[in-house]
């Protein structure tokens, strides 16, 4: 998959980027589709004699929402810890004392304070139970509206997230090992199956971008990108361990642009700098110019993130979907057309995990590349 | 809109894995990875370089050999025919040799037949001479010996000669 001629020019490379801007758009209806469908769910909610009627939307929301407790089989949940930082401390107990109740409706008495989980977020209960038999205040869109104490349980993702680092380092110490094994000889095993994506990354990712300078950025860019193709596929096993819908969480894949956005803003040159606040124009236009390139350096890592966040969600949310019209129509009958349509997905989606993940990287590498450039 | 919340834990935990995943990676993996495909990669083309150079100096040790052959064969022709000529003209030499050695031998030889011969005739002449004498001398002694018959003889003689 040699695509580095691709990104020779700069014409090309702005072309790249503007066709990913693109591709951004693309995926925005599925989100707009998604928000439809919660707006759904909570008019189901408003109803509650809806409620036995299957809802589609919040079936996909509650799949690729993190969660407390690990579904694995019918009503068997493996219990994770909730861990709570309160005005009293930590406070930490196992999320099965909720008894799978996501709806406010028990309450948890820990260390003299109550606590109630709604929507898989966890708040301080409310003295009273509302009409509806919830220990929450709820707005007009049925949101809680109660304090949240900060939470930093070991979720559904989390775990995940410790899983996939066990793998990404067992994986590749074992690849490292085999270099240190057969030193100077042709690569076998694990090893021969890594070697080519690593030097997919070097030579087409981060040489193109970054030039002679390339090798200081290797380990963040390899980690990245292996952190992100190892996370999309194990989001797309259905069960224990995947499931998690990792690299379509915000905050996973905001922390990874951050990572991103300090090294170029770290690593910027001055002619980076100069290029964003003296750009080569009659001092007027400074006035607009300026202040977009400022809002630039922040819209780049900002659409990293949502990149990501989207394409996995979107992805998921969609073979979620096909398989949830089954039970929409409550006819077995849908399975014909759904669930060959929903492998078809799933095969597009293994593509997407790659292709998320090469993205991810190489507008990572083109960022940081934009930023250490020297102008003669 | 819940979706674009991130979570406080969750960003916390990430931020930690992360940065540990690509520390350890980088210290224990990447690092010694990199260096070894970059060295595989300088020995690839370091072997590659070699061989080239290798089949160039083996070109040329073939244009050499082939040139050394070349003049080893010329030398040879040439030391064939400086042989040749050699040879001829030491035949020719040595025939003419012979040629003139026999000559000179084959004079010597009729000068010596030619001496032998005179020596042998003079030899002859004073044997014919001595013997002659000799006859001579036995026949006239044989005829003296009979007295009588020498008698008859002179009587002979003297009968023939008329005393006049």
């Amino acid at each position: 998959m040699d695509c580095s001629h691709v990104f020779d020019f700069k014409v090309n490379r702005l072309t790249v980027v503007f066709t990913l801007f693109l591709a951004l758009f693309f995926v925005t209806p599925l989100l707009y589709a998604q928000e439809d469908t919660s707006k759904a769910a909570l008019a189901a909610h408003a109803k509650p004699e809806d409620e036995k009627k299957f809802n589609l939307g919040k079936f996909a929301l509650h799949h690729i929402a993190d969660s407390h407790s690990w579904h694995v089989i019918g009503d068997y949940h493996i219990g994770l810890p909730v861990i709570l930082y309160t005005q009293s401390g930590f406070v930490s107990f196992n999320s099965n004392e909720f008894h799978g109740d996501d709806e406010a409706k028990l309450v948890i008495e820990k260390d003299g304070q109550r606590f109630v989980k709604m929507h898989e977020k966890i708040y301080y209960a409310s003295a009273a139970a509302n009409e509806e038999g919830e220990y929450v205040e709820v707005d007009a869109n049925h949101h809680a509206k109660n304090a949240r104490p900060l939470d930093f349980s070991v979720t559904k993702n989390a775990c995940t997230l410790f899983i996939s680092v066990i793998v990404l380092l067992a994986v590749f110490l074992n690849v490292a090992n085999g270099y240190k094994k057969r030193k100077g000889k042709s690569p076998k095993g694990l090893q021969s199956w890594m070697e080519p994506i690593i030097l997919f990354v070097r030579d087409d990712i981060a040489r193109p971008n970054l030039g002679h300078k390339y090798e200081r950025f290797m380990p963040y860019l390899l980690t990245v990108f292996f952190f992100i193709w190892f996370n999309n596929m194990l989001g797309l096993v259905p069960f224990l361990p995947g499931g998690a819908n990792l690299t379509g969480n915000i905050a996973v894949t905001a922390v990874l642009a951050t990572a991103t956005l300090i090294l170029v803003v770290t690593n910027g040159n001055k002619y980076y700098w100069k290029h964003i606040f003296t750009p080569d124009v009659p001092w007027w236009l400074y006035i607009v110019l300026v202040p977009v390139e400022i809002i630039g350096i922040f819209t780049k890592p900002i659409a990293l993130a949502i990149r990501l966040f989207a394409n996995i969600t979107a992805g998921h949310i969609l073979v979620l979907s096909l398989i949830g019209l089954i039970f929409v129509f409550n006819s077995l009958f849908v399975s014909v057309v759904s669930v060959p349509f929903a492998l078809f997905i799933g095969a597009i989606e293994l593509l997407v995990a790659f292709i998320q993940a090469f993205i991810f990287t190489m507008l990572s590498a083109l960022f940081i590349g934009m930023a250490i450039e020297e102008h003669h | 809109m819940e979706l674009l919340v991130p979570e406080i834990g969750l960003v916390i935990f990430q931020t930690i894995a992360f940065l540990l995943l690509m520390f350890v990676l980088a210290k224990f993996a990447w690092k010694p990875v990199l260096a070894a495909i970059k060295e595989r990669e300088h020995n690839i083309d370091e072997a590659l370089n070699k061989a080239e150079l290798a089949k160039q100096e083996m070109v040329r040790l073939a244009a050499q050999n082939e040139e050394s052959l070349k003049g080893a064969r010329a030398e040879r022709d040439l030391m064939l025919k400086e042989a040749k000529i050699l040879k001829d003209s030491i035949i020719n030499e040595a025939k003419h040799q012979a040629q003139t050695e026999g000559a000179k031998l084959i004079e010597k030889a009729r000068i010596e037949i030619e001496n032998q011969k005179k020596a042998a005739l003079a030899e002859l002449k004073d044997q014919v001479s001595s013997l002659s004498i000799d006859i001579a001398e036995r026949v006239l002694r044989n005829q003296l010996a009979d007295k009588a018959k020498q008698q008859d003889f002179v009587a002979d003689l003297l009968k023939d000669i008329e005393l006049n």
